[in-house]
């Protein structure tokens, strides 16, 4: 074994356990390292990470108990017709997985996310837990404005915790750190395209959810490691068609899942699992005099599309439709969580709009727990099968 | 109780107020009057009004559509096109409605909008609703009013700035652009006057509960008193009537001592007074009420009947503010209120109304209400000791309205609020 596949090994083994580590053991140890250091925890989608990183906190993404924990008190607090998400929450909120945290965020993307962050506040947990309401009017002097606001008040409860005050300079220094982050791992995913095989779709994800739980620097050390790897041919090919998985952006598909789908016959060649760390399509201006107002602007001029953004003035159907044509991919298999009101009202919208465009797609619906995946790998492998043995290759 | 009961002066009256709108509705084609298609949340029916435009509310012809059973057939057609059995029923509700040629509550046509007019306040499904609208109707101008939720359970003057702003921007020059007048700002004025008379008579008639017996239900009866407001009059001077003589009504019956009026007319004895969260079933409303009425247990208050705004904590539209006073009743309607805001809301209820219980009907397909619910309930029960029941419905999917499991789950909550009776008269000292 090369020192450079050893040093992916471990970097992976590394990703593997602090992707999942509900005691979030790695923020903690990053917290304990400096004076004042604050731990910022977010909920899906998407946070700024740098905003909290220019005031010497770390910005932690909660995506959810996945299918590590089980559920006893969480189900006490959720009626069954809920996602499970936020009754995983709850649970690690009891247990204390969040005593280290010293702020929520709660982005707005449903209603469940809204009204959890109520249930943060009765239950005292946290110095503050607030509801970012993302502006659904994408105007840089309506919208962006606004949400420039709401980013003040996050600095104003970060400078009453560790006095901390947001310093220009070192905004920007952080939006670079990110933007780098961003960059190399949008060209993870435009190798894996041409290339799947030389990475699997659960070791990027792993890769990517480790990156939520740890300071920006450490995680572009190992992207540009990552990268520098794959850029070289490893790995063997193998014959199976290519797909854009949509639809997981908030509740996590287990591990299991995201297996089951690539051991079916799919490469996964993109997907909207931890979707905001990708959220930002572009470079964020790093050298601006008003380094928020590039945050905001880059939010309303920036985006991705989403299930939890207004897409009337921009349909999120051809959006998706035209990133399964850029990654070439064979179909695309819509996999939202059970009750997860944002993905399912989505979704006879975008299969209407791949019908329209001869995209061929399929339908599933998994909960971060489940278990068995033998249903979910017949039905993939039968798509897969379909769209190897019947239709012309590449039909987007 | 009673035979079936006969209609009061306010009940012909807003009979005639709603079929006269779905009567002009449906006869737009002749009038050119242009249609916005909004929600009851948020509405702002006193701008719409001031552009001469007719209001149709989706979620209400849903809920109609519930009471008059057809609801549960559209859904099945909204399913068959891939609408998820896990997401609200009023949306599919709606697009069955449509596949099944657009024919209201009333039977009459329903037109297609000139204007989608999003308010998307308190309930992220509005939001996937009009994307699914915008597809149906494609080519429809659509115009965007972000209501900023009170996270933090206070309105800030940037919350309003960014709303003022969006109607200045975005809604009145897409009005304007549809029906072709210039806005008006006296003409909204005197609608916002309307509205904040029907407003005063509104709150006074919903704490009439809280004399002993109660003359209304505030919950069941309820839905109907908010008819006019939600329903695209307020800002009229016929919602201003509706409410005045609503009022006389009600006064009268405090004065005979006599209790709510039911589908089997007046209801003799009050048994229990109680609070209730969360929507109402509207497919078996009448069995559902009835289940209620029987008993003698009356609804005093309900957090429901404050979807289309929260008047008796103090906001009155505002003709000397029109636009901040819109902004302001977009953000303080029940649904925009956070969790905290609104156990206030209801243990201020269990308080005042003299509640013997709480209850919450949590329906399945509404997380703005029901994500939440359970501490909700847990909470009051802690502050104020006081006994909560919870049930489970539907908004308008028939399938879901068990009749049966909520009878059960009622007589047992009764029972302990009988119980619970006895025991308070025995520890009460006698003078």
């Amino acid at each position: 074994m090369s020192d450079k596949t050893k040093n992916i090994d471990q970097i992976l083994s590394f990703c593997k356990e602090a992707a999942f580590d509900l005691q979030f053991t790695e923020a903690a140890k990053c917290k304990a390292a400096e004076e004042n250091r604050v731990l910022i925890g977010y909920m899906p989608i998407y946070f700024p990470r740098e905003l909290v990183h220019a005031m010497n906190g770390l910005a932690v993404g909660i995506m959810g108990s996945g299918d590590r924990k089980q559920i006893v008190k969480g189900d006490a607090y959720y009626q069954s017709y809920i996602c499970h998400m936020p009754r995983g929450l709850i649970e690690m909120a009891l247990d204390g997985h969040f005593d280290e945290m010293d702020g929520f965020l709660f982005p707005s993307i449903c209603d469940v996310i809204r009204n959890l962050s109520g249930m943060f506040q009765i239950l005292g947990k946290g110095k503050f837990a607030k509801y970012l309401d993302y502006p659904q009017d994408f105007n840089r002097e309506t919208g962006g404005v606004f949400y420039r606001n709401e980013l003040k008040i996050i600095i104003d409860h970060i400078t009453k915790i560790n006095g901390v005050k947001l310093d220009k300079d070192r905004l920007n220094e952080s939006i670079k750190l990110q933007n780098l982050n961003r960059r190399m791992l949008n060209e993870i995913y435009d190798i894996r395209q041409q290339f799947p095989w030389r990475l699997s779709a659960v070791e990027l994800y792993h890769l990517q959810r480790a990156g939520i739980v740890i300071p920006v620097e450490q995680h572009n050390n190992m992207l540009h490691d990552v990268l520098d790897y794959i850029r070289e041919d490893v790995g063997t090919p193998m014959d199976k068609i290519k797909v854009v998985v949509s639809g997981s952006f908030c509740e996590q598909p287990p591990i299991g899942l995201i297996r089951s789908i690539e051991q079916a016959g799919c490469y996964i060649v993109d997907d909207d699992f931890l979707i905001g760390s990708r959220w930002i399509e572009g470079q964020i201006d790093d050298q601006s005099d008003d380094p928020l107002t590039a945050l905001a602007n880059a939010y309303v001029d920036m985006s991705t599309f989403s299930s939890s953004v207004y897409d009337v003035n921009n349909h999120k159907g051809i959006r998706l439709a035209a990133l399964a044509k850029k990654r070439k991919a064979d179909g695309i298999i819509f996999a939202a969580p059970s009750f997860c009101d944002p993905a399912l009202l989505d979704r006879p919208i975008l299969q209407k709009d791949c019908e329209e465009r001869d995209i061929r797609y399929i339908s599933i619906k998994f909960s971060e727990n489940t278990g068995q995946f033998k249903v979910i790998k017949e039905q993939v492998g039968a798509f897969s099968d379909s769209i190897k043995l019947w239709d012309e290759p590449v039909t987007v | 109780m009673a035979q079936e009961v006969t209609k009061e002066k306010s009940m012909l009256l807003q009979k005639k107020m709603i079929g006269g709108l779905f009567d002009e509705l449906a006869h737009v084609k002749e009038s050119g009057k242009k249609v916005v298609y909004t929600f009851v949340p948020g509405n702002l029916s006193e701008l719409i009004r001031a552009f001469d435009m007719l209001p149709v509310y989706p979620e209400i012809n849903a809920l109609q559509s519930g009471m008059k059973k057809r609801s549960g057939g559209f859904i099945k057609e909204a399913e068959k096109l891939g609408h998820s059995e896990d997401v609200c029923t009023y949306v599919k509700c709606d697009v069955g409605m449509f596949l099944n040629g657009n024919k209201g509550p009333a039977d009459t046509q329903i037109p297609p909008p000139d204007l989608l007019l999003l308010s998307y306040t308190g309930c992220f499904t509005f939001m996937k609703w009009f994307e699914t609208l915008d597809r149906i109707y494609p080519g429809v101008e659509v115009a965007m009013l972000h209501t900023p939720y009170q996270e933090d359970g206070k309105i800030t003057p940037e919350m309003r700035a960014y709303m003022v702003k969006q109607l200045k921007e975005e809604v009145i020059p897409k009005m304007e652009k549809v029906s072709g007048k210039k806005f008006d700002e006296a003409k909204l004025k005197e609608n916002l006057q309307h509205s904040a008379d029907a407003e005063d008579y509104l709150v006074q008639i919903f704490e009439s509960a809280k004399h002993k017996p109660s003359p209304i239900d505030g919950y069941f009866a309820g839905v109907y008193y908010i008819g006019p407001v939600n329903i695209g009059f307020r800002g009229t001077p016929e919602a201003t009537e509706y409410y005045k003589q609503l009022l006389i009504e009600i006064k009268e019956r405090i004065r005979l001592g006599k209790g709510p009026v039911t589908p089997e007319g007046e209801m003799k004895k009050e048994r229990f007074r109680l609070v209730v969260e969360g929507p109402p079933n509207w497919t078996n409303f009448r069995e559902f009420w009835k289940m209620f009425y029987d008993l003698g247990v009356v609804i005093v208050a309900s957090s429901y009947t404050k979807v289309g705004g929260v008047f008796d904590l103090g906001f009155r539209h505002n003709p000397e503010k029109p636009l901040e006073s819109l902004s302001d009743y977009c953000m303080t309607v029940y649904t925009n209120h956070n969790l905290p805001q609104r156990i206030d809301l209801l243990s201020k209820y269990i308080k005042e109304y003299q509640a013997d219980g709480f209850l919450v009907n949590s329906i399945k397909s509404c997380n703005s209400f029901s994500a939440g619910q359970l501490m909700m309930m847990r909470t009051l029960e802690e502050r104020l000791e006081v006994p909560v029941g919870f049930i489970e419905s539907d908004l308008v999917d028939p399938r879901y309205f068990s009749f049966s499991n909520i009878k059960n789950r009622l007589d047992s909550f009764f029972q302990m609020l009988e119980q619970r009776k006895i025991i308070l008269n025995q520890k009460t000292p006698v003078a």
